[in-house]
């Protein structure tokens, strides 16, 4: 396969692999932000080809895990209407809110559909028009783009049975928010594809302010390597810079269209991570000329706040303050069937990771 | 039991599955010949052996790639008692049909069933229809159930008791077609991708392969849960390990390309007709050949060893030398988000 056979390239990645341990001599400690970094590492099985120096630590990458439970616990308010179709990806069925899943209220009778695109939400709303039809936003700069464009269709075709209830957020800040609680980190692998859609300008102040290495990488073994090797090169030569190791996909200034599409619909909002609490100007809410497809506007999703599970500490593994292994609850009474925090539920997910390709 | 409610993945073949048998099936139904737990129940009657096992086949869309329910519904039952070592022979048929079905539909499935019969060589003789109100069923639910002679040396073969350390393991070919064919032909699924369901019955391919062998171990198809969960469930409380290269997995490329995409690993992907064979190493070679020689096994490969370390574990070694572990499917794989 064009594009993917290439980067799992059996001698491209000895010499990476032993470029590694030649230019490794300080314990290192990456970070690798994005979920799906993690689960590429684990699946191919990185770890066990680095020296004992260089230290993976998963961040609050993906995005199932970081939003709170009360996401959940409004979602499956809405699914408890009549009139409600609630449309979803499908990492969401299965995360734990306060008392039930979506799948969970599926079987119980609850009009909850797994989408592709909200787009696929947005023809299902104009199928059923004495519905209203809510689409679960999530993510982040991967994602919020199709979200952006669905209301901006939702709007031209003058579509009034469609809801967004977002819990898109945007990375950087929660990448800095993290150095400023100390967590110890030597350096960034930085997310791929939200890249594709940011550009790398948004490292910057990571690189310039707090004097972190930041490298965009792949996802593919041979990128992972080689983002790991420039990221140590960095670390050794005392020189943290922001480059661009997903070359193929990324362009420094990004892809403008998709952002431009989101600065019209989106606005920043204060918005609180797992793990990491309220994190200033994180999260996007739509702008108030869309308020009429925002859901939190149109429902009244007052509910308490909820509590964490006791014993889960999904927010001391984004941190990287711990490794899956080290929760008393992993593999034992946590498991991909029945999670307790929200990095078991993720395919993305740090402890589901660590869970299925333990090693 | 630890759910108040039946949930969709309690029928993914996975470690819910697993449990509900187990935990509900097992607890109630249990004797010595379900607990067994092979594909097909081995039974001695007039002092003959047979094997008899039921399925039922519930999928959507009725008509896909490669296949459709009725010839799902045949082939699934053939393969259960294909791979505990018996020729398939007679068959039963119960409809569930919701009000409202065209005609012509019904009729395309139940034609589809019998060239399926006279393909792999099965009488369906015994059968039965209920109808019941629309909305009750969705569009058709067929079950059957088989029966076929098993010749006694082959009645360990269900079990798996003779497999030992040594022992190769092959595939009759590329895994994840099936999965990956239905998914695309849902309604609400807007991918184009070329792929059709391997959905076939093997009896034919087991008989040739228990003609050139006497040292068959243990043979399972690999259906909902895919290559992993049967690997993972065999070596399962085992004294041995199985160790599988990926290199050596066949996958087609636009399976491969449809699984990248989605976040889906193939291993657990669904297949409906794919064996996973464990045989002795001496014999695995020609047994291979004998494979490869069947239109069903055209791309078989030997994928991996059964290995005395990391006893009741199965590991992968990636194509980039790096180890990981396969486990059962938990909970069904959900695309991701990004």
């Amino acid at each position: 396969m064009r594009y993917i056979d290439e980067y799992w390239d059996k001698s491209a990645v000895t010499e990476l692999v032993k470029a590694i341990h030649r230019e490794s001599k300080n314990p290192v400690r990456l970070m690798e932000v994005c979920g799906g970094h993690t689960m590429a590492i684990r699946k191919s099985g990185i770890p066990a080809l680095l020296p004992p120096t260089i230290r993976l630590l998963s961040g609050p990458g993906c995005p199932v895990c970081v939003t709170g439970k009360s996401f959940i616990d409004k979602a499956i308010k809405l699914s408890e209407k009549d009139d409600i179709i609630l449309t979803t990806y499908g990492d969401l069925l299965r995360v734990p809110g306060s008392d039930s899943t979506l799948e969970k209220e599926r079987a119980k009778s609850a009009d909850v559909r797994m989408i592709y695109s909200p787009l696929d939400a947005l023809e299902i709303a104009k199928h059923n028009p004495l519905k209203k039809v809510v689409f679960l936003g999530i993510g982040f700069e991967t994602t919020s783009p199709a979200s952006a464009v669905t209301i901006l269709q939702a709007k031209n075709e003058k579509i009034n049975n469609f809801y967004l209830l977002s819990a898109h957020k945007i990375m950087p800040p929660a990448m800095a928010a993290l150095i400023v609680e100390g967590v110890k980190i030597n350096g960034y692998i930085c997310p791929g594809h939200v890249s594709t859609i940011t550009g790398s300008g948004i490292y910057n102040d990571i690189v310039e302010k707090l004097r972190l290495g930041c490298v965009i990488t792949g996802f593919e073994p041979v990128d992972l390597l080689q983002g790991i090797l420039m990221l140590v090169i960095q670390y050794e030569t005392g020189e943290p810079r922001n480059e661009i190791q997903y070359k193929r996909a990324v362009k420094p200034q990004g892809n403008l269209k998709a952002l431009k599409i989101l600065n019209e619909v989106f606005e920043l909002k204060d918005d609180w991570w797992r793990g990491l609490g309220v994190v200033p100007n994180s999260g996007l809410k739509l702008k108030k000329e869309f308020e009429e497809f925002d859901a939190e506007k149109y429902f009244d999703l007052n509910l308490p706040e909820p509590e964490e599970a006791i014993g889960c500490i999904c927010g001391e593994i984004l941190k990287g303050k711990k490794l899956p292994t080290d929760c008393k609850l992993f593999g034992e009474i946590c498991t991909p069937d029945n999670p307790v925090g929200a990095c078991m539920v993720s395919a993305e997910g740090s402890c589901q990771a660590y869970y299925k390709y333990r090693l | 039991m630890n759910s108040g409610t039946i949930l969709l993945s309690h029928g993914s073949g996975g470690k819910r599955s697993n449990e509900l048998i187990k935990g509900l099936f097992l607890r109630y139904f249990g004797n010595e010949i379900l607990n067994a737990g092979g594909d097909s129940a081995l039974l001695v009657m007039n002092s003959e052996n047979l094997a008899f096992t039921t399925d039922s086949y519930v999928v959507d869309p009725l008509f896909f790639p490669g296949g459709d329910i009725g010839k799902l519904a045949i082939c699934g039952t053939v393969n259960d008692l294909a791979v505990s070592g018996a020729t398939p022979e007679f068959f039963s048929a119960g409809f569930i049909i919701e009000e409202g079905l065209d005609f012509q539909i019904l009729e395309k499935i139940v034609k589809s069933m019998a060239d399926t019969a006279i393909q792999a060589n099965i009488k369906i003789v015994a059968g039965d229809t209920k109808v019941v109100n629309r909305g009750k069923c969705d569009k058709i639910f067929i079950n059957t159930s088989g029966i076929g002679k098993l010749k006694p040396h082959h009645r360990k073969i269900s079990s798996g008791e003779g497999i030992q350390p040594g022992d190769k393991i092959l595939i009759n070919g590329f895994i994840a077609d099936h999965g990956i064919a239905v998914m695309s032909a849902r309604n609400d699924f807007k991918v184009l991708a070329k792929v059709e369901s391997d959905c076939a019955p093997l009896n034919d391919l087991v008989n040739g392969v228990l003609q050139v062998s006497e040292n068959i171990k243990f043979m399972r198809d690999a259906t909902r849960g895919g290559l992993a969960t049967v690997l993972a469930e065999i070596t399962t409380n085992k004294n041995f390990g199985i160790e599988i290269t990926e290199e050596q997995i066949p996958v087609r490329e636009s399976v491969r390309g449809m699984c990248e995409f989605f976040g889906f690993d193939p291993l657990y992907v669904a297949n409906e007709g794919k064996i996973v064979f464990i045989v002795a190493e001496k014999d695995a070679s020609q047994i291979l050949l004998n494979l490869q020689k069947n239109e069903y096994g055209k791309n078989a490969a030997i994928i991996g060893t059964v290995v005395s370390e990391h006893p009741g574990m199965v590991v992968l070694q990636t194509k980039i030398g790096g180890k990981r572990i396969v486990d059962m499917l938990s909970g069904d794989q959900l695309p991701r988000i990004c």
